[in-house]
Formats: C-alpha cells, structure tokens, sequence
C-alpha cells in the first residue's frame, strides 16, 4: 500500500491584499479517505480548497500532490511559480466539482465530459463519447447526454459536472459546496452520486454546509474559523463531542438554523 | 437636370477597378483589425502589469487619433525613420491598426462576458489557455461580437474612402479622377454612392448571416 497521502498541506498561507485569509494551515489527506471541511460563511473553506488546487496561488507553505509540489519550483531556497505545463501535470490527478457547477453551455452534457478527453487526452470522437457515456450513466443522467445544460436541473447539471471531472480517472476529488446552489430537493440525489464515490474508495476533499452528509461520510472532519483549523477528528467527535467554543457555536447555530 | 448614364458606363472599367481596390484592402484591413484586436485582448487578460498597460496604451493611441493623421504619419512620416511603403499598404496597416484599437475593445467585452467559473473548470481539466480560448471562450462569445463587429468592419469600409488622400487608387480617388475628367458632379458620385452602399450591405448580409450560423451560444 501507498502511505504517502494523496494531498499534503504544510503551513499554508493566503493573502487577498492586507486580509491574511489562511493562516498556517496543515492537512492531510490519505488514499480512499473523505475529508469534510466546515466552517462558518468567510471562514476561508473555499480559498483553501482553490490553493490546494492552485487556483487561487498561495503565498508561503507547501500543497503537494501525490508527493509533487504544486504550483511553484524550488531552488535553492528561492520559489517561482512553475510553468502551466507543470501545474497542469501535477493537478491532472485532481478532479474538482464547483457550487455553481461551472458547465460549458454551450455543449451538451455530453459534450462537456468528453471535451478534455478530446483535447488533453487526445481521444477520438467515439472512444471519448464511449466513456462520456458512461460517466454520466454512473451519476444516473445518461439519459440527459445530447441536452444543453441549461435544460437540466440544477442536480443533474451538478451530476454531470461530477461525471466531466470523474471521466478524467481523478485520484482525489474536490468539491466546494457541490449543493449549496440547489433547491433542497435536489440536494439527494447529489449527495448520493457523492456517497457512492466514497463508497467505492475515492479520495475526496469537500467543503459543505451538509453535515448530515459530514456525518455519515467523512472518515475526518475539519473545522475552520478565520484562517485557521480550530478542531479536526472523526465526525462523531467534532459532532458529538465538539471541545473549543468556537464550534460549538457554529453547530449550535447550525442546528438553530436547521430544526 | 439629366442622369447622363453614358459617362457612367464609359468610366464603368474605372470604378469597377476602384471598387475591387477598395473591397480587397478593406478585406485585409478588417482581417488585420481582428487579428490585432485579439491580440490585445488576449493580451490584456493576461496577469502582467506591463501586458495590461501596452493594450491600454495601444486602445488609447488608436481610438484618440483621427484616422486621417495615422495615415499621414505611416505615409509621410515613414520614410523619415526609414521606411517607405507602398500607399495600399499603408491604407491596409493604417487601417487595419486602427480598427484594431476597436475590435480589441470587442473582444475585451466578449472575453469578460464568460464567467471566470467556466474557464476554471477548463483549467482543472488540463485544457491548455489556446484551447480555452479557441473552444469554449470565443464560441460564446460569438453571439455577442458578431453585431459590433460586422458594424467595425462597415465603418472600416467608408473610412477607407480617406485612402484616396494618399494617392490609393480606391473606390473614392477613381471617382475624383472621373469628375476631373468630365466636368460631370452628380452622376460620378452617385455611381460611387450605389457601389459604396453595395459593398456595406454585403459585409451587413454575411454579419446577418454569421449571426443566424453561430448566434446559438446557449
Ligand atoms: N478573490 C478574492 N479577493 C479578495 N478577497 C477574497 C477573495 N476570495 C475570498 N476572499 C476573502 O477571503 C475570505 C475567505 O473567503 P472564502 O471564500 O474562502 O470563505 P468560505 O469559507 O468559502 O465562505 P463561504 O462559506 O461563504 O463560501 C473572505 O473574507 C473573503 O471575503
Ligand atoms: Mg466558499
């Protein structure tokens, strides 16, 4: 078995001009484990998510990728930022699922999950059409593959979106609030292609506001307030037996919110 | 007052030689346009300062100067720095850069309509920023640039009426020579008129159409 975990964090720092929005965050992420990041509004969850994507450049720490550094080379002690064509290497194991989806509307469901099957990895039409059917049959909108997103609902746009990411073969998925834009009785059956992954052994980072989904799911759960983890350990723990103020606020108001 | 058409039909070869000048510079000239205008909008999308502040200073140069004096700087003023060029190739640069200036603004406005969320999830795909561009950025774009720019182009076209200026034997400097040569006022530039208007209603019927192929973006 491989011990070296999938996604490595080490003192991560973000700023957004004077606001310092990550301040020294560490995590790890093993292979086939779900970790759930929550936290209230502002707390820094999806900056977190975009630097260990390299979305958003982060200013100081590290975020490797199955043991390669992203986003910058290091020599001698100095760091500059590595080239597309590197970045592009290091994060092509990293499938990400976005909170508005972030389809292409002007291709068909279809044609959103084989358009990098085409262009980066180079397959023919058939063979690409081949695995995009088939990645959307597996988050249950095979039958949807020839409409355009805007014909969809928000959970099956949201469904092919996971299946564009999925048909690149991912070692680690990313989510940052996949329901937050859906109407409450779409969030289901998001949540369970979600399940299913986990289930069959993804590694998978998602931030959400779904703690029933954190609950049941998450093998770790991390808690994030201002920049920083305040608390992380199995969910039944950080639910159950949350130990600083601070969480216990965030899941009083949760619940307050929520009954 | 009479329409003589029997000069306009003597001086036919003249003004058919003049509108084929002015179709093919105005063809290379609007290709020149878009091309430099693409390039400067893609130049500004790019996270450089220094990027930025070139387009910034290119848009500026191009929509502050009247077309007329570009023209006589490139034509009059060239040759002091060493280079001499044909007139039709000035009108074609000249022109071509200038209506850059506005096809950069085009296509700026084109590129910012995409939402950012659209070309991250392409990056985290892998997909290379040519392709991005190329397949999912300018196809929706098109709905949106095709207006403006078949609209660029036909301005284009009757400001090249000012090569005549610099000696281009063009649609209106042909049309100077017939009135030069026959006294006559009204036939000559209703002629030139008619023919003028022909080549703006076909450059407004391929925007048309270009419209109705690709106006689909979602
Ligand atoms: N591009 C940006 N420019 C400036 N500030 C930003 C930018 N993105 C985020 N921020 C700031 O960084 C902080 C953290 O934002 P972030 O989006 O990571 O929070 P979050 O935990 O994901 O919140 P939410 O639950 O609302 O999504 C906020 O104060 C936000 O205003
Ligand atoms: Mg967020």
């Amino acid at each position: 078995m491989d011990e070296k975990p999938v996604v490595l964090v080490e003192g991560l720092h973000k700023h957004f001009g004077a606001a310092h929005v990550l301040k020294g965050i560490d995590l790890a992420v093993d292979s086939s484990r779900v970790v759930c990041v929550i936290g209230p509004s502002g707390s820094g969850k999806s900056t977190l998510l975009r630097s260990m994507a390299f979305l958003d450049p982060y200013d100081e720490g590290r975020v490797f990728i199955e043991g390669r550094l992203l986003g910058y080379r290091e020599t001698d002690g100095k760091r500059v930022r590595d080239s597309d064509r590197n970045i592009d290497s290091v994060r092509s194991v990293i499938g990400m699922v976005f909170q508005h989806y972030n389809l292409w509307p002007h291709k068909t469901a279809l044609g959103n999950v084989t358009e990098a099957l085409r262009v980066v990895r180079k397959l023919g039409r058939r063979e690409a059409e081949r695995i995009g059917v088939e990645m959307l049959a597996k988050v249950g909108v095979g039958d949807k593959a020839h409409d355009f997103p805007a014909r969809l609902s928000g959970g099956q746009q949201q469904r092919t979106a996971i299946a564009r990411a999925l048909a690149m073969r991912p070692h680690v998925m990313y989510f940052d609030e996949p329901t937050s834009a859906l109407d409450p009785e779409l969030v289901g059956e998001v949540l369970q292609v979600m399940q299913e992954l986990a289930g069959e052994g993804m590694t998978m980072v998602v931030v959400t506001h779904e703690m029933g989904f954190a609950a049941h799911v998450a093998d770790e759960v991390v808690f994030m307030d201002g920049g920083e983890v305040i608390e992380r350990g199995p969910p039944d723990d950080i639910f159950k037996r949350p130990r600083s103020g601070r969480l216990r606020e965030f899941l009083d108001t949760w619940r307050s919110r929520t009954i | 007052m009479s329409f003589d058409i029997d000069i306009v039909v003597r001086y036919g070869p003249l003004l058919l030689s003049g509108l084929w000048t002015t179709v093919y510079i105005c063809a290379l000239a609007s290709i020149l346009a878009v091309a430099a205008g693409l390039a400067a909008a893609l130049l500004y999308g790019l996270p450089l300062r220094f990027a930025k502040l070139l387009c910034r200073v290119y848009i500026e140069v191009m929509r502050g100067t009247p077309i007329l004096i570009l023209l006589f700087i490139l034509y009059y003023g060239g040759p002091s720095i060493g280079l001499t060029l044909e007139a039709e190739t000035v009108g074609i640069l000249g022109l071509g850069f200038y209506g850059g200036g506005y096809f950069a603004e085009i296509f700026r406005a084109g590129f910012q309509s995409i939402p950012p969320g659209q070309i991250e999830a392409a990056r985290m795909l892998g997909i290379p920023r040519r392709m991005i561009v190329a397949r999912i950025q300018i196809p929706q774009m098109l709905t949106l640039i095709i207006p403006p720019s078949t609209n660029q182009v036909i301005i284009l076209t009757k400001e090249s009426a000012l090569l005549s200026i610099i000696t281009v034997a063009e649609l209106t400097k042909n049309t100077t020579q017939m009135v030069n040569e026959t006294f006559a006022v009204v036939e000559p530039y209703v002629a030139v008129a008619l023919l003028y208007w022909l080549i703006i209603e076909g450059i407004a019927l391929a925007g048309g159409a270009l419209e109705r192929r690709f106006g689909h973006a979602s």
